[in-house]
């Protein structure tokens, strides 16, 4: 193998950079929406009691809120990478959670579950594409 | 002779292989019609075939072949993962995908999904076992697996960089497969 590209040029190298705990965050965000999902999933076709899922709901987001504050806070960020590799991940998890919204709405799940579900996948599917996304954008120079 | 990995012999990095996606379109839309048409056969194909190589390759990949890439030199690594990481890319979602659309439903159909169903803990067990492997799939694997190949792309790519992301790999294999392994307990069980 060549040498790294930042041994040539000078520049320190991308391994060394200090970035927000946005995977860390996003993967407690995920934590909450699987486990959320799980109570609800676990109770169906009947009504689970919401007051947990609700709270699970709201933790997830929150995560992620706080995940998009960190991220519009970074300078020196390949945003057009970020975006480039956002937007394709964000069109093959629209098409997963699609398919996960369409069994549940199948299945007959109702009123309040369903808004609380379709919520939850909504976060899942906007969670996996930052997650991804900023992983590859890390190790991304700005031109 | 250039240096394997070298700029002038490799070949040209591709993310997602295009070529693949009608099959995976192919597959979903399969798992969407016997879903909709509530088709027995139809599901249990959809479980049985994604489950079991969905639990093959998470097994065969990180107890065999993972140890094996760990030991291959850092321009043999490259020339691997360029051509292994994009077809897992596309495999593993869809596998992953028609595994559970299907068994949710065969769930549904058994009964199983009912709290009162002396198999229902079983079940819900089983959704247990899913999230934790969601969670480090989506979260650890899958964008190193992306970040990997974006930095494949790259002229020169920092041999550092992809042997840090490729390490996601070995340390989670382990809870992967004690996850499958718990798997194949519960849907024996579920199947007994």
């Amino acid at each position: 193998m060549t040498a790294p590209a930042h041994a040539e040029s000078g520049a320190p190298s991308l391994l060394d950079r200090r970035l927000p705990p946005v995977t860390e965050i996003g993967a407690a965000s995920m934590i909450s929406i699987a486990a959320g999902v799980i109570y609800l999933a676990a109770y169906l076709p009947k009504h689970a009691p919401l007051g947990v899922a609700v709270a699970l709901l709201a933790l997830a987001a929150a995560l992620q809120v706080t995940n998009a504050i960190l991220l519009f806070r970074l300078r020196d960020f390949a945003w057009d990478r970020f975006f480039q590799v956002g937007a394709w991940a964000l069109l093959a998890y629209a098409v997963i959670a699609g398919m996960i919204e369409y069994a549940f709405v199948y299945d007959e799940t109702r009123g309040t579950p369903l808004i609380v579900m379709t919520l939850m996948l909504a976060l899942f599917m906007l969670n996996v594409p930052v997650l991804i996304a900023f992983t590859v954008t890390r190790y991304q120079r700005t031109r | 002779m250039p240096a394997p990995g070298a700029p002038a012999m490799r070949r040209p990095v591709v993310i997602v292989p295009v070529r693949g996606l009608p099959i995976v379109a192919l597959v979903l839309t399969g798992v969407v019609v016997a879903i909709a048409r509530n088709a027995e056969w139809g599901l249990t194909f959809c479980h049985v075939v994604g489950g079991a190589l969905w639990t093959a390759i998470d097994l065969f990949v990180g107890f065999v072949v993972g140890p094996i890439i760990g030991r291959m030199s850092i321009p043999a690594r490259i020339e691997f993962s360029t051509r292994f990481m994009p077809k897992m890319l596309l495999i593993m979602p869809t596998v992953v995908t028609m595994t559970l659309a299907a068994g949710f439903q065969l769930a549904r159909a058994s009964g199983y999904l009912d709290t009162a169903n002396p198999r229902h803990a079983w079940v819900v067990a089983s959704f247990g076992v899913v999230g934790v492997m969601a969670v480090i799939a989506l979260a650890y694997l899958e964008p190193a697996n992306v970040a990997v190949l974006f930095e494949l792309r790259k002229p020169e790519p920092d041999g550092r960089v992809i042997e840090k992301l490729m390490r996601r790999f070995v340390y989670t294999a382990g809870i992967t497969g004690v996850m499958q392994v718990a798997t194949l307990v519960i849907m024996t069980r579920l199947a007994s």
